[in-house]
Order: structure tokens, then C-alpha cells, then sequence
């Protein structure tokens, strides 16, 4: 008589030389018990493994993001395991969703009680350019209010584009020399925001 | 007895006279209109009357009609009467210079919110209303957005193109 359950006796193995668990150390000079490298490199390795993204879910984008953090899509892999609720802890804002103009000042306050260094990803075609609502309450694109790092097409994008998208962020802030947010060119990008 | 539409467009005329007018019903709803003037007056009438009785705002919203000159604004009032479950509309025109409108707060504190809303889309000056501000839209907007004056999106724009959308 079959079972109702059938169970996985036979478990495919899994490929874990594939699947790194370490990131790949950076370019250096390596020696018996000792290692060189680059400040900025060893630093962006460490904060693009450690990424604590602040969900800004406003709509459907943000239902597909609820899927990406599951299990099955599992954004804990890319080190974003710790998903915050407080702007003053995290690094990556991420903007799911339709902004209508009168959320854009909680967005925009929002984005400025983040610490430095701070990314932001744009998922969804509303919070890239407006979308569909290209009418007077809808803000076409959140890049008028604050920068945008990366953008994630979509409507609303499937789970694997945000993943795409937050690797994308992850390479971005891997290789950010960390003078880049004393830069003239960051303070006149800031400025064209009104951020100070 | 159970209301019904010709009792209360009888009550309305033994009482308005000329002053309402335009009386229809569409799917079973009476349908009337009176001076702006006039509105507190009728809505205050149809409120304390013991038969007709219509204590209940369900909605208060505008129309803009920009071909009736001098009357391009409707401001609509929803009536319910709960006790024997009858509905009514009624409407006061207004044109597009003057919006100025008596409120209904002090009768319906559901008008409230509902004027404010229709002034935030519409511009109806709701005259002595005790807070008359933009509710839903941002504070800064300085036009009507629901008023039928902006032109329709350009029929040959191509930047929003089906192919563009991989449906071409």
C-alpha cells in the first residue's frame, strides 16, 4: 500500500565544493602564517557578506520580497541574513514598491537616519520611474529624492532579479574604496540631493 | 409604512417648491437637485422630518461637468435613511469661479473628512468648515488634480510602447 507521505530516501548528495562557504579572499601577498592586502579590500569584503538591508516594502514588489527572504530564494546566503527595522542599524535601503510623493519625505528621512556608508536598491519598475502611475500622486522614480545604486527592473520583478540586483549591491560595496564617501564627487552628488 | 421615493419627493416639493428640482430615479434611487443655497436647508429638513428621517452621510464627493457653464461643479451628497433602508442623492451645482459651498459638519460629522477630500480634489470652499486643508494629497499641490481641465497623456507616445514591455 503506498503512503501517503513518501519520504527522500535517496537524497541527492549535495555539491559542496560548489557552494563556497568562505568568500574569496582579496589580491595580496601571502606567506607562511602572514597575509597583505589592501585595507579598502579586506573592509569591502567584510561588509558586502554582512549587509543589513532595511525593507521599505510598499506594495507588490515588496510580497515578492517577502519570497526572496524565504526559504526557497533565501537572501541569509548572501550574509543579509539580519533584515533590520531600524534605519540607524542598516546599510541597504531597499525600496519595494509604488512611492506616492506625499511618502516621499518619510522615504527621504528615512534615508537620512542611516549611517554612512549606506546603498540603495530600486526594485520594482514603480520605485525605479513610476511605473504604471504616471499620474499627479505618484513620484516618478525615487532617484528624485535620494541616490540610487542600483536599480531592479521589473512589475514586480521575480525573486531571482532582486538576488541579481543584491549581488549587483554586494560587488558595488566590495570594491568601494573607502574614501569614496569623503570624495568631493560624493559630497557634490550629496548636494544635488540637499543632503548635507 | 415603508418609505418610498414619491413620498419623499412629495415631502421635498410640499415644503422646497420650485427650489428642488430635476427629481429622477436611476436604478431605484431618487435623484434631485436644489440652489446651493439651499443645501443646508434640505439636508436639515430631510434629517429632523420623523418620516423621512435620512440621519445617515454615506458619501459626499463632487462631479465636474466643464460644459455646463456656470454650474460646472456637482457637489453630490448620499443620504441613507437606516431605519427603513432607503437611499437618496442630491445634488447642488456650483461654478468653477465661486466653489463657495455652506458645509454639513455641523449636521454630519462625517462630512467632515469627506469635504476636505472634496476640496482636495475638486476645490470646493466648503464655507465654515472648521478645518479645511489638502487630506490625501501632499500639502504643496497647488491645483485641483480631479478636475476634468488637464489634457488626456499623448495617444503617440512611444516611450511607453508595447514593445518595450516584450508584448510588441
Amino acid at each position: 500500500m503506498s503512503r501517503p507521505v513518501r519520504f527522500n530516501t535517496t537524497p541527492i548528495e549535495a555539491h559542496l565544493k560548489e557552494a563556497p562557504s568562505v568568500g574569496e579572499a582579496p589580491d595580496g601577498y601571502a606567506g607562511e602564517g602572514f597575509f597583505t592586502s589592501k585595507l579598502s579590500d579586506v573592509v569591502g569584503l567584510a561588509r558586502k557578506n554582512s549587509l543589513w538591508p532595511l525593507p521599505f516594502a510598499t506594495s507588490c514588489c515588496g510580497i515578492e520580497f517577502m519570497a526572496t527572504m524565504a526559504s526557497h530564494y533565501d537572501l541569509a546566503r548572501f550574509g543579509a541574513e539580519r533584515v533590520g527595522f531600524s534605519p540607524r542599524q542598516c546599510d541597504l535601503l531597499m525600496v519595494m514598491g509604488t512611492i506616492s510623493k506625499k511618502m516621499g519625505p518619510v522615504l527621504r528621512q528615512v534615508y537620512l537616519q542611516m549611517a554612512e556608508p549606506r546603498w540603495v536598491i530600486s526594485v520594482g519598475a514603480c520605485a525605479c520611474s513610476g511605473g504604471i502611475f504616471d499620474t499627479y500622486s505618484v513620484l516618478q522614480g525615487i532617484d528624485q529624492i535620494i541616490p540610487v545604486d542600483v536599480y531592479v527592473p521589473g512589475c514586480p520583478p521575480r525573486p531571482e532579479a532582486i538576488l541579481d540586483g543584491f549581488m549587483k549591491i554586494q560587488d558595488l560595496v566590495g570594491q568601494e574604496s573607502i574614501r569614496r564617501r569623503n570624495s568631493d564627487q560624493y559630497k557634490a552628488l550629496m548636494n544635488s540631493y540637499g543632503i548635507e | 409604512m415603508a418609505l418610498t421615493n414619491e413620498h419623499v419627493q412629495l415631502r421635498l416639493t410640499e415644503k422646497f417648491g420650485e427650489l428642488v428640482s430635476d427629481f429622477e430615479t436611476t436604478y431605484g434611487m431618487l435623484d434631485f437637485e436644489a440652489p446651493k443655497e439651499q443645501n443646508l436647508k434640505v439636508l436639515q429638513f430631510l434629517y429632523d422630518e420623523a418620516d423621512l428621517n435620512f440621519q445617515f452621510m454615506t458619501d459626499l464627493t463632487a462631479v465636474n461637468y466643464p460644459d455646463k457653464i456656470g454650474r460646472e461643479l456637482a457637489v453630490v451628497y448620499h443620504l441613507h435613511n437606516l431605519q427603513d433602508n432607503l437611499r437618496i442623492r442630491f445634488k447642488v451645482f456650483t461654478s468653477i469661479e465661486n466653489t463657495d459651498v455652506f458645509t454639513a459638519c455641523k449636521l454630519f460629522s462625517a462630512a467632515n473628512w469627506m469635504e476636505r477630500e472634496t476640496y482636495d480634489f475638486f476645490g470646493v470652499n466648503f464655507v465654515g468648515h472648521p478645518n479645511l486643508i489638502r487630506i490625501l494629497n501632499v500639502d504643496e499641490m497647488d491645483y485641483f488634480p480631479m478636475r476634468k481641465e488637464y489634457p488626456l497623456e499623448d495617444q503617440t507616445r512611444v516611450d511607453k510602447d508595447d514593445e518595450m514591455f516584450g508584448r510588441g
